[in-house]
């Protein structure tokens, strides 16, 4: 077939309504998006992808810190969406947890995947209610509750809200790219209490600590131009929160950037694209994948200067058995001038291949 | 070395030189026990291989399998096993034989849920460029093998044939199963749905989370499980195909067995004969000093030369005869067990070396007794000519004999052990040594009621055999080792085969059969085609079957259900009953038609109740009759479709007997199907055909089998003419008297002629004798032990009759042959060779 013909017949196929070409057809994130809860706490199936992704810094009674994340991705693959069986794999989800011990020296982690289904594997509408066999996420009037047993570790930890939830952008509405139709319903639950339990290489801890929830949903993130992106939540001492992130186009150069601040008395201020600026700084590279890791940078918001520092550099995190992607995921430390400022978290993909939702 | 084992060296290696025919026949006789027992076990190993591997690859890392029969169990068992406390990951499956359009055989696809396998079966999680094609319902990925035998070339999709609909699915990638299975793998979700398997499950292979106890696990499982499913190792899995195949392979191997036991007789005779022509140098070697232990030595040694390069020849024969064995007939040798590429050969240095020590064995238990002889004989009496005769001439005790044919036949009464039929061999064993050890008695009984005849040299012929049987026997022994196990062999397969004809023709008894699909197999019939299909022009009757597999317990290997139109009871009739046929009363249960296999399996026979797992729920039926079935070794039942059908709700068929309008002619009902049902949907054959397909198939399984009887008759004919070569060469002397007395040269080989008649005459008898003692067994104990099969005995007298004809004149004229060579010189110096 020659290459014209090709594209023609590839343009038909793509003006075909999805379900006749046994495709999905996904809703988009327009501005008619109104978030509302505890609705929205819940699964929006029909979308492509959704996560609920909490992180966070806990303390045990001896005074020593780890961090915390748990993870629980939902995608909505468009294939097989007419089938009769149960076990049609319209819906899949993803678990990922990791402890973060500066004394262990690298990510403990492990992962689960699931065909949404027979009751193994599930995320509810109307309520945070995810379950892949035996870990869970679940929401209650009275915050989450996530119960991971893994290979390595175990978690029992309860995050109760103490703030109430922080839309993003526009009323929820999260611009990912220069594209209209390239954005996200996105909102955040900062300084969330936590206390329970890490059970870390049998050795059981009673923690408490805080804790920053994200509930994010889209049909498409990520541009086909982009590689990857870099995402802090950080904790403020003070009370307040802070958000940035910015997608990474192939050459490495930032494609759009976004991010909010929200005061302890509730203010929020966002930031435009051209506000957020990302600095890489020292990079650490991985010994098991040979991925190279901004592990610090300095975030630049509006006249905001913030340096970020890892608890650990090693928190790189191996999902390729589950999501087929290597990230990093990590505790971080959010200074200002030299002065502590806050507690958070820092994601970076994309650093190997190109992430794929 | 003492100068006197030089001396006898030089005399062994000259009785070598002169005995060359001989001692490369009993190499060969030798070479041949070993090469076969050698390549039978090469060829199993080679399958035991490849089927653990094909195991391995299937079941991977888990712990526990549960199976279900045919059309699999419901699915909501495998979220209930799942959530179990001791189990880390289940992983469920869809298992079918996908019927491809306008192939034969059908490809092995599995549904899997690649999440689920990865953590159990990872050898089962396709590799593509796209991983999403995972989880497509339209994509597959294959197996080397199953490319290979797709291609040639690039595989870019396959057509499965699925019930009325054709399924086509796009090759996305490989998959990581070992090399020889031929594998598809597709979603589970695609797999339920194309298959029309929805909500059910063919197997869940379970992986134990660490510290679980296997044995509470396996009851909490078992504890979930419907009627009909099994939870399992997956060991004992593997256990149950070896399992299937092993009586056939013993069988095989006895075979080589007997072979090795005929070549050690052979050696017997050809070493007994080389002695008592040595007599004379032996003695001399005695009088100049070699010790009696020496000298049983040396001819120790001389034997175990003869076995060791028997064996060394072998061995390598046995490696080249499995590799053409395999090629040939698979692994299985012809049985048709297996399917799939030819594997590479697993050769086991073990195993070599003790085939090669058996041979050895055989061959110095042939040569011992005739060292033991040349050694007590006093060297004074057999330095002098004409003490020949009396070599071998005492006739032992007849008590060993008649204990061992006493033995024979208490132990043929006894039961398999474990699944085998151990007793039948042992008794097979017991006969032949006990007939040997009384032949010299059975011999002379035999030539005394043999009457005078008056021609002189017959009557000296019969007097020297009378007189001499020591050296009769020696020739003997071998001819009717290999007289008695062609025989055995001719009318244990001459039954078979009559017994199949005459089975063929009762369970073929209508004209046309249409096949739509087997038990496992992606197509079948439904009611609507069902009803065209008894509505074409020209059909008279349409019978339907559905075939499908059953567990009826955990460790066993399932268990065929038959469920077959029967208009009436009348019908049932049609099946090969054996036994009381009588009727039984059925009851409120419906009835159930039970093969030999499953009577024996289950210790069920007519009148019994009997449970059979169907769709989940174990019903009872009442046992109506015992069929024969050679078409399997396994476990089969007959229900009634109606029954079935109600039992089950499953109204599908995989096959179809037509009964043909008279005058209808075949070739216009297979177009009508054709145009019907498309040209590659159904297979279709006559009943002739089926006979034709069937009988070959038996002729190709017992291949093996014609050609190791041939080779034991060759051989065993070889050996007598060898042997009478070389008693008419010892007896130069006695003719040369017979010639100074007046004799023709004429009489003198008359006279021989009719010794080798009569010798062979007897050993043929005893021969005949034996052999059929030694079929009734086979037919009535092995047969049936091994493989379920009855079978009534039929005895090829045509075939027997020219084998024993053949057998006489070859023996005479060998005998003639060699009184020319024995009578060519001139008497004077035939008598002066003395001296």
């Amino acid at each position: 077939m020659n290459p014209r013909r090709r594209r023609l017949l590839q343009a038909i196929a793509m003006a075909l309504p999805g379900a006749a070409r046994g495709e999905a057809a996904y809703p988009g994130i327009g501005p008619g998006l109104a978030i509302a809860f505890p609705r929205d706490h819940g699964s929006h199936p029909d979308f492509r992808t959704e996560w609920w992704y909490v992180t966070g810094w806990t303390r045990d009674r001896q005074d020593r810190e780890r961090g915390v994340q748990v993870t629980f991705f939902r995608s909505r693959p468009g294939v097989a969406e007419a089938s009769a069986s149960a076990f049609a794999p319209r819906e899949l989800l993803f678990a990922h947890a990791a402890v973060a011990d500066a004394a262990i020296g690298r990510l403990v982690h492990d992962q689960r995947a699931a065909r949404a289904g027979l009751g193994l594997a599930s995320a509810a509408q109307g309520g945070t209610d995810v379950r892949l066999d035996r870990w869970s996420f679940v929401g209650d009037g009275d915050g989450w509750r996530a119960t991971i047993d893994a290979r390595e570790f175990a978690l029992d930890l309860r995050f109760r809200p103490t703030q109430a939830p922080m839309l993003q952008g526009e009323r929820g509405l999260s611009r990912k790219g220069p594209r209209p139709e390239q954005a996200s319903a996105y909102y955040s639950v900062p300084q969330l209490a936590i206390e329970g339990a890490i059970s870390l290489r049998a050795e059981p801890h009673r923690v408490t600590g805080t804790a920053w929830f994200d509930h994010e949903w889209s049909s498409s993130y990520l541009a086909a131009e982009a590689a990857g992106w870099d995402w802090i939540g950080v904790n403020l001492d003070d009370g307040g929160a802070l958000m940035a992130f910015r997608i990474r186009g192939r050459d490495g150069a930032s494609r759009w950037t976004g991010g909010g601040l929200r005061d302890a008395a509730g203010a929020i201020r966002r930031f435009a694209p051209d506000e957020v600026t990302f600095v890489p700084g020292r990079i650490w590279r991985s010994p098991r994948t040979g991925i190279a890791y901004p592990v610090t940078f300095e975030v630049r918001m509006g006249e905001l200067a913030i340096a970020i520092a890892p608890l650990m550099d090693d928190q790189e995190l191996d999902a390729r058995a589950s999501v087929g992607t290597i990230y990093w995921e990590g505790a971080v430390r959010a200074l200002a001038a030299e002065r502590p400022l806050g507690r958070g978290y820092l994601e970076l993909t994309g650093y190997g291949e190109p992430l794929r939702l | 070395m003492k100068p006197s084992a030089d001396i006898a060296a030089a005399v062994m290696r000259g009785a070598f030189g002169a005995n060359r025919g001989r001692t490369a026949i009993a190499i060969l006789a030798i070479a041949l026990g070993v090469a076969l027992g050698f390549a039978i076990q090469t060829v199993n190993r080679t399958a035991i291989a490849e089927f653990s591997s094909g195991i391995a690859t299937i079941s991977g890392a888990a712990d526990l399998v549960v199976r279900g029969p045919t059309d699999g169990f419901d699915e909501s068992v495998y979220p209930a096993i799942a959530r179990l406390d001791a189990v880390a990951v289940a992983s469920p499956e869809v298992e079918v034989d996908a019927r491809l359009p306008g192939r034969d055989e059908p490809l092995r696809v599995i549904g899997v849920d690649a999440f689920r396998a990865a953590g159990v079966t990872p050898a089962l999680v396709g590799r593509g460029s796209d991983a999403l094609d995972l989880l497509r319902p339209d994509r597959i990925h294959l197996s080397s093998a199953a490319h290979a035998w797709l291609g040639p070339g690039d595989v870019k999709e396959v057509t499965i044939q699925a019930g009325d609909r054709v399924v086509t699915f796009a090759v996305a990638g490989s998959v990581p199963a070992s090399g020889n299975q031929r594998l598809g793998v597709v979603d589970i979700a695609a797999a339920q749905e194309a298959f029309g398997r929805l909500g059910r499950l063919s197997r869940i292979d379970v992986r134990l989370a660490p510290g679980a106890d296997p044995d509470g696990a396996r009851e909490a499982i078992a504890a979930l499980l419907p009627a009909g499913t099994t939870v399992e190792p997956p060991a004992r899995t593997a256990d149950l195909a070896q399992r299937m195949t092993r009586a056939y392979r013993i069988n095989l191997t006895v075979l080589s067995l007997i072979a090795l036991f005929t070549g050690s007789l052979l050696v017997f005779s050809t070493q007994a004969l080389s002695v008592v022509r040595r007599r004379t140098q032996l003695a001399l070697l005695r009088t100049l000093g070699l010790s009696r232990s020496l000298l049983v030595r040396c001819l120790l040694v001389e034997g175990a030369l003869i076995g060791t390069i028997g064996a060394g020849i072998g061995i390598a024969a046995g490696y080249a005869l499995a590799a053409i064995f395999v090629d040939a007939f698979g692994t299985d040798l012809g049985a048709g067990y297996f399917r799939g590429e030819a594997p590479t050969l697993a050769v086991s240095l073990p195993d070599a070396v003790a085939f090669g020590l058996l041979g050895v064995a055989a061959t110095l238990a042939g040569a011992w007794l005739p060292a033991r002889e040349a050694a007590s004989a006093s060297p004074s009496a057999a330095i002098r000519a004409g003490d020949d005769a009396r070599a071998f001439a005492q006739v032992g005790s007849p008590w060993p004999g008649l204990a061992c044919l006493a033995a024979a036949a208490i132990v043929v009464a006894l039961p398999p052990i474990g699944g085998l039929p151990v007793a039948g061999y042992a008794a097979i064993a017991l006969i032949l040594f006990g007939t040997l050890l009384l032949l010299p008695r059975f011999t002379r009984w035999l030539l005394m009621q043999v009457p005078r005849p008056r021609a002189p040299p017959a009557a000296l012929a019969l007097d020297s055999l009378r007189a001499a049987p020591g050296q009769a026997i020696v020739s003997l022994a071998a001819i009717v080792a290999a007289v008695s196990l062609a025989v055995s062999m001719a009318i244990m397969v001459a039954s078979f085969r009559q017994s199949l004809a005459g089975w063929l023709d009762q369970v073929l008894p209508a004209e046309l059969y249409v096949r739509a699909g087997s038990a496992r197999d992606t197509g079948w019939l439904d009611p609507s085609e069902q009803r065209d299909l008894a509505r074409l022009p020209g059909v008279r009757r349409v019978e339907f079957q559905r075939t499908a597999r059953i567990l009826l317990r955990g460790d066993d290997p399932p268990v065929t259900l038959l469920a077959r139109d029967f208009d009436a009871d009348a019908d049932a009739e049609r099946l090969p009953l054996v036994g009381d046929a009588s009727r039984v009363k059925v009851g409120d249960s419906p009835p159930a038609w039970i093969n030999e296999s499953f009577a024996d399996r289950y210790g069920a026979g007519p009148g019994a109740r009997i449970a059979l797992p169907l769709a989940g729920r174990a019903r009872t039926f009442t046992v109506s009759g015992v069929w024969r079935d050679y078409a399997r070794q396994t476990a089969a039942v007959v229900v009634r479709r109606d029954d079935y059908r109600r039992l089950t709700g499953d109204d599908r068929v995989g096959d179809a007997a037509l009964w043909l309008e008279p005058g209808a002619r075949v070739e216009a009902i297979r177009d009508a199907i054709e145009t019907r049902f498309g040209a590659d949907r159904l297979s279709l054959a006559t009943a002739g055909e089926m006979r034709q397909i069937s009988l070959s198939v038996f002729d190709r399984t017992f291949a093996v089998t014609y050609v190791l009887e041939a080779i034991a008759i060759v051989i065993g004919l070889v050996g007598l003419s060898a042997s009478f070569g070389a008693l008419a060469l010892a007896r130069r002397r006695e003719f040369g008297v017979l010639r100074h007395l007046g004799m023709t040269r004429g009489g003198v080989a008359a006279m021989l002629g009719v010794e080798g008649f009569l010798a062979s005459g007897a050993g043929l008898a005893i021969g005949l004798a034996v052999g059929a003692a030694i079929s009734l067994i086979l037919v009535r104990v092995v047969n049936r032990q091994s493989f379920g099969w009855s079978m009534d005995l039929h005895v090829p007298a045509g075939q027997l009759a020219v084998f024993c004809v053949a057998l006489l004149a070859t023996a005479t004229l060998t005998a003639l042959a060699s009184a020319r060579r024995a009578t060519g010189g001139e008497p004077v110096l035939a008598v002066k060779d003395d001296w």
